[in-house]
């Protein structure tokens, strides 16, 4: 017992908020990426990472390819649609107000999750987990299932190997370099626009890599995305729009908060990471990470 | 990738004293076809068109004259209905109370979350006021007096003023018009006094307007609580119609219904918000039976209006006439 909450409950709601906390990170992460270089908030994200488990699920009933193959696959077919819409529809919109961009791509995650929801009405379709990964470990205090186990430590491997990346390598310095200033960027001969669709396909093929992630945990479902986005956004400001280990941090962390919340105050689980951005606004217009503009 | 030589949203908006004569017209004819349109259509579709024209009136209040973009206002329509459903059927109030009490919440509501909101601007304005209704929204999910999924249902109507008997369609018709009517020239003049000036010098130049020695956010706070109130306004008249109040209202889809009226009638102009609203009920109206279709359509309108008609159909139309509409 621990503050008159028993042991095994209070793990178990640790391990759920880091599960959370693990797509709340993977999600924000791929906002922030976006948000650095193109300078809009993707709303169609949770939509995109509604089709990577989707994706996983037509991959196993079409073609018969089973998870390692969709968390390979899904992520980079859903990332190409997603460059074509960059390049089709959100290229135009980068001279004008960014809150076009905004609408632009909340339009087309009501598309994306009207048409799915047509298609296969709003109950889940159930994807199972693999072989590899099914039973777990008996920690003494807990029970670890292995697949949960795998998502929080793959997923902490991508963000970290993106944070890597992005504030340790040439390729970063670059997109660091055309978030601060674009046009001297493009000036030095780099090619801004295509390193602007690369961006965003990256940062919806990570969208996608999480829905492949959620699929075996929560159902595959048209609307899996839709709150869940709001969710982010709201994690995306506390962590300070932008900040790469911000969002790492703040996801993670918040994923667990809410966990925690659960046990002790299970009325406040759904509003706790909304309440907390509302103080962090007070405290800290920019967010925990973010830089003052 | 700066937007300084570009378009800002709601940027169509006319900088004008005094009604022109072509919004005169336009009023008057506006006035006359709802006048004349419950003895040709269903009033009912008509009440719950002019709830939501009201609504987007509010919001293009917003967004059209200040360039700020609320994700989050369905909050103050669905809010103002539980609190007027809820002054009605549990305590007995009469209609013009309940209306009353429904938008003086929203008031309240509005002055907390644009407190907290309005320091930040653009994309970020957006993301924060989506997060806050949603917290508005799970919080009307859990509370007691909002019955939950079941929302608060048969609402009486009673009498409106004591006299007006409210039972009567034609009768709650007409005072349905008449809120939305003294909604409608209130937000106009507003939005055309010296405070709607400001709020244009601001929207335009936010820096500039506060070394002119105007304190830009109280001006936006001001106009994001009047927004609230005749969001409230709405919401609180809707309730008494449907006799009910329910979640939808309070959900983020609804928010972004809104933003599609706008968007769609004409971002900044007077009337777009009104054609904007009656064209998407009445496209939800014939829709309805195709379920998921409907947000398709919605969203194919969005993708469509963002990408080829900025300025939304009054806008559009306004171009075509050289006159601000």
């Amino acid at each position: 017992m621990i503050f008159g909450v028993p042991t095994q409950a209070l793990f178990g709601q640790l391990l759920i908020g880091l599960i959370n906390g693990a797509f709340y990170a993977l999600l924000s992460l791929g906002l922030s990426v976006i948000f650095g270089l193109l300078n809009i908030i993707n709303f169609t994200h949770g939509a995109q990472y509604m089709m990577g488990a989707f994706g996983a699920y037509f991959l196993l009933q079409w073609a018969g390819l089973g998870y390692w193959w969709a968390l390979l696959i899904a992520p980079i077919v859903v990332g190409v649609t997603g460059i074509v819409l960059e390049r089709t529809t959100l290229k135009r919109l980068y001279q004008l107000d960014h809150l076009y961009g905004l609408l632009l791509t909340f339009g087309f995650a009501l598309i994306i999750q009207g048409l799915f929801r047509h298609q296969y009405g709003s109950s889940g379709l159930p994807y199972s987990m693999p072989g590899q990964l099914a039973g777990g470990q008996n920690l003494g205090f807990m029970f670890l299932p292995n697949y949960r186990a795998w998502v929080i430590v793959f997923s902490l491997a991508i963000c970290l190997t993106t944070w890597y990346v992005i504030e340790r390598t040439r390729l970063g310095s670059y997109l660091r370099a055309a978030t601060e200033n674009p046009t001297l960027v493009q000036a030095f001969g780099i090619n801004v626009p295509r390193m602007i669709t690369l961006t965003y396909g990256f940062g919806v093929g990570l969208a996608a890599l999480a829905g492949v992630l959620a699929a075996p945990i929560y159902q595959v479902n048209p609307l899996m995305g839709a709150d869940l986005i709001i969710v982010v956004f709201a994690v995306v400001v506390i962590g300070g729009l932008g900040s790469i280990m911000g969002s790492i941090v703040t996801g993670f962390g918040l994923g667990v908060v809410e966990g925690f919340t659960k046990v002790f105050y299970p009325e406040a689980s759904n509003t706790v990471i909304f309440v907390i951005m509302a103080v962090v606004l007070l405290v800290r217009p920019a967010g925990l990470f973010g830089r003052a503009s | 990738m700066t937007a300084t030589a570009g378009e800002y949203v709601g940027a169509a908006a006319p900088v004008t004293t005094g009604m022109p004569l072509a919004q005169v017209a336009a009023f008057a004819l506006m006035t006359a076809v709802l006048v004349a349109a419950p003895f040709f259509a269903y009033p009912v579709f008509l009440m719950k068109a002019l709830c939501f024209a009201l609504f987007a009136c509010a919001f293009n209040l917003l967004i059209g004259y200040v360039g700020l973009l609320s994700f989050g206002h369905a909050v103050f329509l669905g809010t103002a209905g539980y609190a007027a459903a809820h002054s009605a059927k549990m305590w007995g109030f009469r209609p013009e109370l309940a209306i009353l009490f429904g938008t003086v919440v929203a008031a309240s509501l509005g002055v907390v979350i644009g407190a907290l909101a309005i320091r930040s601007k653009g994309i970020y304005f957006a993301n924060i006021t989506l997060a806050l209704a949603q917290m508005v929204y799970f919080f009307c999910l859990q509370a007691a007096f909002t019955g939950g999924e079941d929302g608060i249902q048969s609402v009486p109507r009673g009498f409106f003023l004591g006299f007006l008997d409210l039972k009567d369609t034609l009768t709650l018709y007409f005072v349905v018009l008449a809120v939305f009517l003294a909604g409608f020239l209130l937000i106009y003049r507003a939005i055309h006094s010296p405070f709607g000036q400001v709020l244009k010098a601001i929207r335009e130049n936010e820096a500039r307007a506060i070394s002119l020695g105007y304190r830009a956010e109280r001006y936006k706070l001001l106009a994001f609580v009047l927004s609230a109130t005749f969001a409230g306004l709405a919401g609180a008249t809707k309730a008494l119609v449907f006799q009910l109040a329910s979640l939808t209202d309070v959900h983020w889809t609804m928010s972004g219904e809104v933003v599609l009226m706008v968007l769609l009638g004409g971002l900044g102009t007077v009337f777009g918000p009104v054609v904007g609203a009656f064209i998407v009920v009445a496209l939800e109206n014939y829709l309805a039976h195709l379920g998921a279709w409907v947000t398709v359509v919605q969203g194919a309108i969005f993708v469509v209006c963002v990408l080829t008609f900025r300025r939304g159909v009054v806008g559009e139309l306004g171009k075509l006439l050289g006159k601000s509409l």
